[in-house]
């Protein structure tokens, strides 16, 4: 089941398409990585999922319903890029509060609240003003006060932006729990490493457009440049290397990365090294990073304009 | 609804246990009194005592000057007063009042010399003992008895009788009241305003606008903290009322009667003002019956409450559009404090002449109406007041504050969530219409 569709989605702006034309879907419990350089209008397009901003033109179908702000809001938790909290308020009262303007009871967001305290080993903050606490610290009451409504879609907007390793770490395993239990998450960052270790699918939008989406295998293989790597225990000479089914791209110390050439396969590599007698350590696949997909994708439609 | 009564609530609570709200709520009724009863307390107990030599060469003032309250005369003969005039502290006193030779039909040189300025209270009372003697001995001259003249001096009030049913009334408290209450509501509007402008602006800038308004929208979130503010005010004004009535109710404990004589006698024999301001609320107490109370604080309430809707939103309007320069602040707010401001200056005037074109109009246009109609109103309605006026000033302000906090909620929907961007009076305007 597609918890989220979005479709022909558009939200223009005086001067400019923040938004335009816009389609994806985010199966259920899948960690969905939004990605794209700034300015590309992920937070336009955040904004419209949040019910934040109306789109101009598509339609958002949330759980295969039309979304609907006013209800659908309550089954959702946004942690934007730019977050805050009440500066001179109490951590506990600011997350009671938040907790009940997601429509729990006074009663449950308690509950919640100290449970969650509890589970993150805050419990001496809750008579703390947020301006006492650190940036690090103030990022965890932020991410708790999004998720104590148990929202169904959790956005994150660079959640691990300010944190140390420890509770980037305790966040991240957070994360994945939720996902587990059935959470949809739509992650938005710059930080493609952490992309590919969390993500299941991504969107790569710039310029308000769609670039690519799809999961992040699939992707990398649609990008591939038929690169491999072959480790070799003994260095082979240049006459031995030379083949019409490769050509060598990198030669390292025991390495060579060579690019498959048309009509050949992995297979006819693997059997020129054995003919030569040139022992093999190792033998693998390069795909793309994201990062690499990234930058290339980003670069051509940068140019293109 | 029940997200915006959390709001509420929130806004609420935060601002009434703080610690300023407390001092403040106590503190201006304080400063108020201090302003009220410090002049009082000044006319009773005058200045310290002050030793004046008085020089008197044409022999008219010598044993005619009574000592007043603190301030002693001394007639001294034998002394020049080119010399003494430098000297006279040395000798212990405070200053010189020096008289030369006079003609009485144009009397001229008279002089005090003293080391600093002399006080107000010196001042008037010197120039009133000195033009009495003056005027004494004139009457003397033209053969005319002092006590004739005293008795046939008038001092008698006018019954003011306005209205159909005659009712008594006097403009004097019309205008105290009418004054105080359009000040007042200046007051608020300003205060509770840019309470509200600060709190807008701390949801911007410290970024927690946008997590909000991913729960609630952002329509409730203004109106949320507009009433909430508004309550905050309310409970102060709850606070100053009980304060006020308890003051009254144990006054009379302290104030014995003789020490309102004292305060009576005292203050005419220094001051004329002050006499008058005695007078004047002895007069406050006697006629204070002839206002439609009741008419009076509904109407203050529904003004103050529609005023500050009325503004308050356009406030908020106002601090959605700022950034961190505090810069813009000033810029942004000037066009919503000019209208307050001629608010209050044609309060000023139509307390002073109710029934003028410019007081009618001010007291039906929205963005004047809180002060204007205010300060018309204590004359009465419907003498001053006709009904017509009084219910098309009720019905504009009602529309004005729903057309301001739709406005003001447009532009407030925008800017709240634009970062970094400095937006101008003009293109905000253009979000209302979009």
């Amino acid at each position: 089941m597609n918890l989220l569709e979005v479709k022909h989605l558009k939200k223009y702006y005086a001067t400019h398409k923040a938004v335009d034309d816009i389609s994806f879907v985010i199966p259920q419990g899948s960690i969905f990585g939004l990605l794209g350089p700034n300015g590309a209008g992920k937070t336009t397009l955040l904004r419209m999922i949040t019910g934040i901003f109306y789109p101009d033109e598509g339609q958002i179908l949330f759980k295969d319903r039309p979304f609907n702000p006013e209800q659908d809001v309550h089954a959702i938790g946004y942690m934007p890029e730019e977050r805050g909290l009440y500066k001179k308020m109490r951590v506990g009262e600011q997350a009671l509060y938040l907790a009940q303007l997601k429509g729990l009871s006074e009663k449950e967001a308690k509950e919640k609240v100290k449970h969650w305290f509890n589970k993150f080993d805050m419990n001496g903050w809750w008579n703390k003003k947020v301006e006492e606490l650190s940036k690090g610290m103030q990022q965890k009451v932020q991410f708790i006060s999004t998720i104590l409504h148990q929202p169904s879609l959790l956005i994150l907007d660079e959640p691990f932006s300010g944190l140390d390793p420890l509770n980037a770490n305790l966040i991240k395993q957070e994360i994945f729990e939720m996902s587990r239990t059935g959470t949809t998450i739509i992650f938005s960052t710059h930080r493609m490493e952490q992309v590919e270790e969390i993500c299941d699918r991504i969107i790569l939008v710039n310029k308000g457009e769609k670039l690519l989406d799809g999961p992040v295998r699939e992707i990398r293989q649609t990008f591939k440049q038929h690169l491999f790597r072959i480790g070799v225990g003994a260095i082979p000479n240049f006459a031995q290397m030379a083949t019409y089914h490769f050509t060598i791209v990198e030669q390292h110390d025991h390495a060579y990365i060579v690019k498959l050439n048309e009509d050949s396969t992995t297979n006819d590599i693997l059997l020129h090294f054995i003919r030569q007698e040139i022992p093999v350590t190792s033998f693998e696949e390069i795909l793309p990073t994201l990062n690499e997909i990234f930058i290339t994708q980003v670069q051509k439609t940068t140019q293109d304009a | 609804m029940h997200k915006i009564w959390l709001i509420i609530k929130r806004e609420f609570y935060t601002r009434v246990r703080k610690r300023s709200f407390l001092l403040l709520t106590f503190l201006i009724p304080v400063f108020f009194a201090g302003v009220v009863i410090i002049p009082v307390l000044i006319a009773v107990k005058g200045d310290d005592n002050k030793r004046i030599a008085v020089i008197d060469e044409s022999k008219l003032f010598t044993g005619n000057m009574p000592d007043a309250k603190g301030i002693y005369f001394k007639p001294l003969t034998l002394v020049d007063i080119d010399t003494f005039k430098h000297t006279y502290d040395t000798y212990g006193y405070d200053g010189v009042l020096y008289i030369p030779e006079l003609d009485l039909n144009r009397p001229t040189g008279i002089a005090y010399y003293s080391k600093g300025r002399a006080s107000m209270t010196l001042e008037s009372n010197l120039n009133r003992q000195v033009n009495d003697i003056i005027e004494k001995k004139r009457l003397e001259q033209a053969g005319i008895d002092r006590q004739k003249l005293e008795e046939a001096k008038s001092n008698i009030d006018i019954d003011f009788r306005s209205g159909e049913d005659e009712k008594k009334g006097s403009s004097t408290v019309a205008y105290a009241v009418g004054y105080s209450s359009g000040f007042i509501i200046y007051i608020i509007l300003m205060v509770f305003g840019m309470s509200v402008m600060r709190g807008v602006m701390e949801e911007k800038v410290s970024r927690i606008a946008e997590v909000m308004i991913s729960s609630v929208k952002p329509f409730q979130l203004m109106m949320g903290k507009i009433v909430g503010i508004a309550g905050v005010g309310l409970l102060q004004f709850l606070i100053w009322a009980v304060l006020l009535v308890g003051i009254q109710l144990l006054l009379p404990l302290f104030l014995s009667p003789d020490s309102v004589q004292a305060l009576n006698h005292g203050a005419a024999a220094q001051n004329t003002s002050n006499a008058a301001m005695v007078e004047a609320m002895e007069k406050l107490n006697y006629v204070t019956g002839s206002i439609n109370w009741g008419l009076l604080v509904s109407c203050f309430l529904f003004y103050f409450l529609g005023g500050y809707l009325f503004y308050s939103s356009l406030f908020a309007a106002v601090g959605s559009l700022v950034n961190e320069d505090p810069n813009d602040v000033q810029a942004l707010t000037f066009p919503i404090t000019l209208p307050v401001i001629i608010g209050i200056m044609i309060m000023i005037s139509a307390v002073q002449n109710p029934n003028s074109a410019l007081a009618v109009w001010g007291s039906i246009i929205p963005f004047t109406s809180p002060m204007v109609m205010m300060a018309r109103l204590p004359y009465g309605v419907p003498g001053t007041v006709a009904y017509w006026e009084l219910g098309l000033s009720i019905i504009c302000l009602i529309a004005g504050f729903l057309f301001t906090t739709w406005a003001a909620g447009k532009i407030y929907r925008t800017g709240i969530l634009m970062y970094g961007k400095k937006i101008s009076l003009k293109e905000a305007a253009k979000w209302i219409f979009r």
